[in-house]
């Protein structure tokens, strides 16, 4: 036996230094990922027998209104998530200058990105509160009243995403400082003596040099944007009348207040078709990227 | 550097940069700042509508009083802690592990395991939240804070080993060679090279998944109920239903969650920047 493992240890150790992450990656994550798509052919209460049911799950959600509400309002997140690299790289064009101070404020600037989106969700339904919130102060200022965003179905989704809109703009800036850091100094230098400043310099030659971390920070975004389901479920709770409600949340609902396990599996199997398709264009950017890199 | 500096000697225009962009970074904390001002207010006030207004009374020790002493905040921070600092543990140690091979021991296949912690890691909670949930139950874990533990130790070793076998594989290969050369097992080069120098990358990494672990809302409202279990986040959002009128309250307790991400990412500010740029930039 110790012949076998000194024979055997060069490959045998790394096995076993893999083995533990890996089994429990693989059994936690992506094993119950995929066992969700077997769940969606059931109908299950979640504690009783699964019934086969084949795609009756898809068909009856193809005929749900509800399930295209969440689907237009995933649309709507990915959408106003959109303004999160642009507003980002602003904000990151504006404190790139080394003056004295300027530390303190960019880690202010960062603050938004370590609350919890639970904090993030209170913080701004005290901002949307219709009697006293920030909002009010500010409509009272000009002798308005605020409208009550997260009771009306026609604001809901555009009051907590532009909530959600925070960290992630926070998230982005960081992401294009760390850019604006590696950038070519000898690029900039050329392009200054060719007369190229502001905007010109930008376009020509500091977004270039940027596309991969904006790449980054697009493709951050785009999964935050359909990831998104505390905010929704702190600040609105899916409502008015089901008006706000994102796939992530429907989804829950429907399995842990409704019982439908096999019917909230199916929403989790379509928001994973939607995920995958994006997470592989991804990785196939990012591994674009490497090797025209090397 | 773009944009083009601002003169050093051109000290007035430096003043009034720095003066604007204070500007925009108090509209930016705007609805913070105001949590943390209604936090320090007391109950009359709120009742006679001053909201706005400059408190005449500071009731910031009777406010975060009243969260520990009429609230079940501590016991939820306690949780959050117990919860927290296991996770974070296990995920340092199973990503060093799997870092290191992924990054020294190529084998067939061992590109396409990266993959999938990479890709997994990106997978929306939702997609695996009947699974676990039911796994956690039959495992009879569900509602302890073993559940949770498990989890998100599972769960963050995805993105822990993307950035471990990152920092790794960066690190000079003449130290691994010379190792090997002088007969050093797998064990021996982890031990004596590898964790002597992945200390920095450690610091980041564990000061990110504290931020993710500390801030997650969704495990703990599927895996939890009971509240001695139950995580801050958790909390904080049953205590804003029971003290729907009582936005003092609510507002202290607000801040009380958010203070240790918020303090932890001002310790290790360049750690928590490098970590994050580093995951998502090197990718």
């Amino acid at each position: 036996m110790p012949g076998f493992w000194r024979r055997n240890r060069h490959w045998l150790t790394p096995a076993l230094f893999l083995a533990p992450g890996l089994i429990l990656f693989s059994l936690v994550i992506l094993a119950a990922s995929v066992e969700t798509v077997w769940i969606s052919l059931h109908e299950w209460d979640g504690i009783g027998a699964k019934t086969w049911v084949g795609l009756a799950n898809y068909a009856e959600l193809a005929d749900d209104p509800q399930f295209y509400v969440s689907l237009k309002n995933n649309v709507i997140w990915l959408l106003i998530f959109m303004l999160a690299p642009p507003i980002g790289l602003a904000l990151a064009l504006i404190v790139n200058q080394q003056i004295g101070g300027m530390r303190i404020l960019k880690s202010l600037f960062f603050v938004p990105l370590v609350l919890a989106t639970v904090t993030v969700g209170v913080v701004f339904g005290w901002v949307y509160d219709p009697t006293y919130g920030l909002l009010q102060l500010i409509f009272g200022l000009f002798g308005g009243t605020a409208p009550a965003l997260l009771s009306d179905e026609n604001f809901a989704t555009f009051a907590v995403a532009a909530a959600a809109l925070w960290p992630q703009i926070a998230f982005c800036m960081v992401l294009f400082l760390a850019g604006l850091n590696n950038l070519n100094e000898d690029l900039i230098g050329a392009g200054r003596v060719d007369g190229a400043r502001g905007w010109r310099m930008l376009r020509h030659v500091v977004l270039p040099q940027l596309s991969q971390v904006g790449f980054i920070a697009i493709a951050v975004t785009v999964i935050g944007a359909l990831r998104s389901f505390d905010m929704v479920a702190v600040m609105t709770t899916g409502g008015p009348y089901g008006s706000s409600t994102v796939l992530a949340y429907q989804m829950y609902e429907e399995s842990i207040f409704s019982y439908r396990f096999g019917y909230g599996a199916a929403i989790a199997t379509v928001l994973f078709v939607i995920m995958i398709s994006f997470i592989a264009w991804y990785l196939h950017g990012l591994i674009k990227a490497e090797r025209s890199n090397a | 550097m773009y944009p083009r500096p601002i003169p050093e000697d051109a000290k007035i225009q430096r003043a009034l940069y720095v003066g604007g962009v204070t500007l925009v970074v108090a509209l930016w904390l705007l609805p913070l700042l105001a949590v943390m001002l209604t936090s320090i207010r007391s109950n009359e006030e709120l009742m006679a509508g001053n909201y706005w207004g400059w408190p005449q009374k500071f009731s910031l020790i009777e406010n975060y009083t009243a969260v520990f002493e009429q609230t079940a905040m501590l016991r939820f921070f306690l949780n959050s802690l117990l919860i927290t600092i296991p996770s974070v543990i296990g995920v340092l140690i199973l990503s060093t592990l799997t870092g290191f091979v992924l990054s020294r021991y190529p084998f067939r296949g061992s590109n396409l395991i990266f993959a999938l912690f990479v890709g997994g890691n990106f997978l929306p909670a939702q997609v695996m939240m009947i699974p676990v949930r039911d796994l956690m139950v039959r495992l009879g874990l569900y509602d302890t804070i073993y559940a949770l533990i498990v989890f998100h130790i599972a769960f963050q070793t995805g993105f822990a080993t993307l950035f471990m076998r990152n920092f790794i594989a960066a690190l000079p290969g003449e130290l691994f060679q010379a190792a090997r050369a002088e007969g050093a097992s797998p064990a021996q080069i982890l031990r004596h090279v590898v964790v002597p120098l992945v200390r920095p990358a450690l610091a980041a990494l564990a000061i990110l998944t504290f931020t993710f672990i500390w801030n997650d809302y969704f495990w703990a409202i599927v895996l939890t109920q009971s509240d001695a279990v139950k995580p801050v986040t958790a909390g904080l959002n049953n205590l804003r239903g029971e003290w729907t009128s009582a936005w003092n309250i609510v507002s202290a307790a607000t801040i009380f969650v958010a203070l240790p991400p918020v303090v932890m990412f001002f310790l290790m500010q360049k750690h928590f920047i490098s970590g994050l740029t580093m995951g998502a930039v090197k990718g």
